[in-house]
């Protein structure tokens, strides 16, 4: 039964305040719902970036569960064997909780350097959540483009010049390339929606194997917005379909969200910094090359949610 | 003693070492000449010989990450590598020597990339020397086999990772006799693994691997050094304890007719059993020499080196490794060791072997008669080459 936000303001909470991340920043409502879905019997690994820096400088520490820093592109082969020794010394009887097992990691550190790891994790079967806070770009470094930078992103390493509009790439799927390991759940969340994050991590947690989840996680410093429109902003990629939600349970696609009247991507990027230049008038086809790769995408999803499995 | 003799590659004897310590977690990657002993111990798990969770990776760098997340889980963690492999979990390995977390670690030794060559050198060994792990030297099956029951006891003591390395091939691939002591014994040996702290104890949540600024980083550092000189004082006591079930003695050098030698060649590994049928041989011709076996390479035992080598007229320092825009890395450790002697011996170099180019006894004798002789004067400090 979902959660109502009185309950879900009750609930324990074990990712402390005072930690450093910016104002506006999404990722400390992100981990700090998928935590308390996960509860207290939970170890964490986090991957270099800027929850690592914001959250764990020594000597003190944000996380109220036991927590694992390693590097940068290994969170999933680190909880894959920190999962690996719980079942070992669970089987001695050398420990006696059930333990959840969640490893979050930014963009960079899952869809670049991380995705090997990452895959090896899914593949391999460990009963662990990967959490993957995706704001678009290296930020902890200042802003490069990753792989999940989304098309035309201005970043520092895709500036916008007289030749390049920025990112001219689309971003990966990653939440796609997650699902075809055959993995029992993975979910698309946006940190706006507390509740249907609040739900897919409890249905993460309790999968019969590896889970995935994609959170999106506005950047305020990088993305060039208010500090006060994290929510506004998330909520927005959602009803222009840039971000939509939707979840894959045991192979099956199901829409979590169907925005009711189709917004335009302008209105999710004209808050963006880093999208202004897409609203410039000579610009018009980067806007227009934008807006069809989200129709396909979403048209892509509708398919598959529909059981249409071989729309790819 | 109580030991049964058995005829095995340097590989399986690591591998039954493994099974009788029946660690919790063994991430595995398969590489050559390491292979063997990860097949061998996925047979044992194949066959519910060990209990350990194996976990096959899908790279070097995951198995030493996976080996990083369950040790720092509470779990006793082995595994193997060699070469491209020790090269490919470089990052990890100063992670797991900074969390300070008891990894045991079978190298192979093998030439790395490029040109491409799967034979061996330590080259890749040599490379991870300064990263924090302790590094033991195993001449043969029956000291790799011992020295991985000797590397989980002192890992444990000192909460430090320990390479076990032995050499590609010669050693890894070559069936000998050696003698393995019982199940109990290995086990009562290493004792259970129970450390204070660690992840899965969810009522006292701690933060493993915190960032840490100018201010505090240093002292960190200082301490892993402590804690890696810790080494020295522990194993002689660990390699006691060993001494007492099997009668075999290991001390941070093997001395082979050193007390009164002319000149002494200080080598590693395989090629020491070479040098030592040399020196039976010239001592026959009343010869002076001897051999300086070097089992601990990291921490560095430099006292006990310059106290076996000071009294010599000559000493030769054989590398299998090359250092590139310097000299050999053990030559520049043995002259380090010796530069606060009160006498020093001449000391010479010679870099050979790599990716697996045989040395000869004769070629041995020839280096030892030049040094007998200081006939290789002009060509003192730099790097001579045994090809």
């Amino acid at each position: 039964m979902a959660a109502n936000i009185k309950e879900f303001a009750e609930m324990e909470s074990y990712f402390a305040p005072g930690h450093g991340s910016c104002s506006g920043c999404g990722f400390p409502m992100i981990v700090r719902t998928v935590l308390k879905a996960a509860g207290k019997n939970t170890v964490a690994c986090i991957a270099t970036g800027c929850l690592e820096v914001t959250t764990t400088q020594y000597p003190r520490s944000s996380w109220k569960i036991p927590c694992i820093h390693s590097l940068f592109e290994n969170a999933g082969a680190t909880i894959s064997g920190v999962e690996s020794a719980y079942r070992a010394l669970k089987k001695q009887g050398k420990i006696k909780d059930n333990i959840n097992f969640v490893a979050f990691a930014g963009d960079g550190g899952t869809y670049d350097i991380g995705l090997q790891s990452l895959s090896g994790m899914l593949e391999r079967g460990h009963k662990a959540v990967f959490v993957l806070y995706d704001n678009g770009a290296y930020m902890n470094t200042g802003n490069q483009r990753s792989s999940g930078t989304p098309y035309a992103a201005k970043t520092s390493t895709t500036p916008v010049g007289s030749v390049l509009k920025g990112n001219m790439l689309f971003r990966k799927d990653i939440a796609r390339i997650a699902a075809a390991h055959n993995i029992p759940y993975a979910a698309q969340a946006a940190v706006h929606d507390w509740q249907d994050l609040f739900e897919k991590a409890k249905k993460a947690f309790a999968a019969d194997g590896p889970a995935f989840l994609n959170v999106l996680s506005p950047c305020q410093l990088n993305w060039g917005t208010k500090t006060d429109l994290a929510i506004e902003i998330s909520r927005l990629a959602v009803n222009t379909k840039f971000w939509p939600l939707y979840e894959i349970e045991n192979g099956v696609w199901k829409l979590s969200y169907k925005p009711q009247t189709p917004v335009p991507i302008s209105e999710f990027l004209k808050h963006q910094k880093r999208f202004r230049h897409l609203l410039e008038p000579e610009n018009k086809k980067y806007l227009e090359k934008m807006q069809a790769g989200i129709d396909r995408e979403w048209g892509l999803l509708e398919k598959q949610c529909a059981g249409e499995k071989n729309g790819v | 003693m109580s030991g049964k003799k058995v005829a095995l590659t340097g590989a399986h004897a690591a591998a039954e070492a493994m099974k009788q310590i029946n660690p919790d977690v063994v991430p595995v990657y398969p590489i050559t000449p390491q292979t063997p002993i990860i097949e061998k111990f996925c047979y044992f798990k194949a066959e519910g010989q060990v209990d350990a969770e194996v976990v096959l990776a899908e790279s070097e760098h995951s198995v030493m990450s996976i080996s990083v997340g369950a040790s720092a889980a509470g779990a006793r963690v082995m595994t193997a590598s060699a070469s491209q492999g020790i090269s490919l979990m470089n990052e990890v390995l100063s992670v797991a020597s900074g969390m300070r977390l008891p990894i045991i670690m079978t190298v192979v030794n093998r030439s790395i990339s490029s040109p491409l060559n799967i034979h061996c050198d330590q080259c890749s060994t040599m490379n991870v020397r300064d990263l924090g792990w302790i590094q033991l030297f195993a001449e043969n099956p029956q000291e790799a086999y011992d020295f991985t029951i000797i590397a989980t006891k002192l890992a444990e003591a000192i909460n430090m990772p320990v390479m076990v390395c032995q050499d590609g091939f010669i050693t890894s691939h070559c069936v000998e006799m050696l003698e393995i002591i019982d199940d109990k014994k290995v086990k009562g040996f290493v004792g259970k693994y129970n450390p204070k702290e660690h992840l899965l104890d969810t009522s006292r949540p701690l933060t493993f691997g915190a960032w840490q600024l100018p201010n505090t980083y240093m002292e960190t550092k200082i301490e892993q050094q402590e804690a890696i000189n810790r080494a020295l004082k522990e194993y002689p006591k660990v390699a006691k304890a060993f001494a007492k079930i099997t009668g075999r003695n290991y001390a941070f050098v093997e001395k082979y007719k050193t007390n009164d030698a002319d000149a002494i060649m200080v080598a590693t590994c395989s090629t020491a059993g070479t040098v030592k049928a040399v020196i039976d041989r010239m001592r026959k011709k009343k010869k002076k020499v001897g051999l300086l076996k070097i089992y601990m390479l990291r921490p560095f035992p430099k006292t006990e080196i310059a106290k076996a080598l000071e009294k010599a007229n000559a000493v030769c320092v054989l590398d299998r490794a090359i250092n590139f825009g310097a000299e050999a890395p053990l030559y520049t450790e043995i002259k380090n060791a010796l530069f606060e002697s009160k006498k020093k011996p001449r000391v010479e170099s010679r870099v050979f072997g790599l990716g697996g180019r045989d040395i000869f006894e004769e070629q041995i004798e020839a280096v030892f008669n030049s040094i007998l002789s200081n006939q290789n004067k002009e060509k003192k400090g730099g790097n001579v080459y045994i090809k």
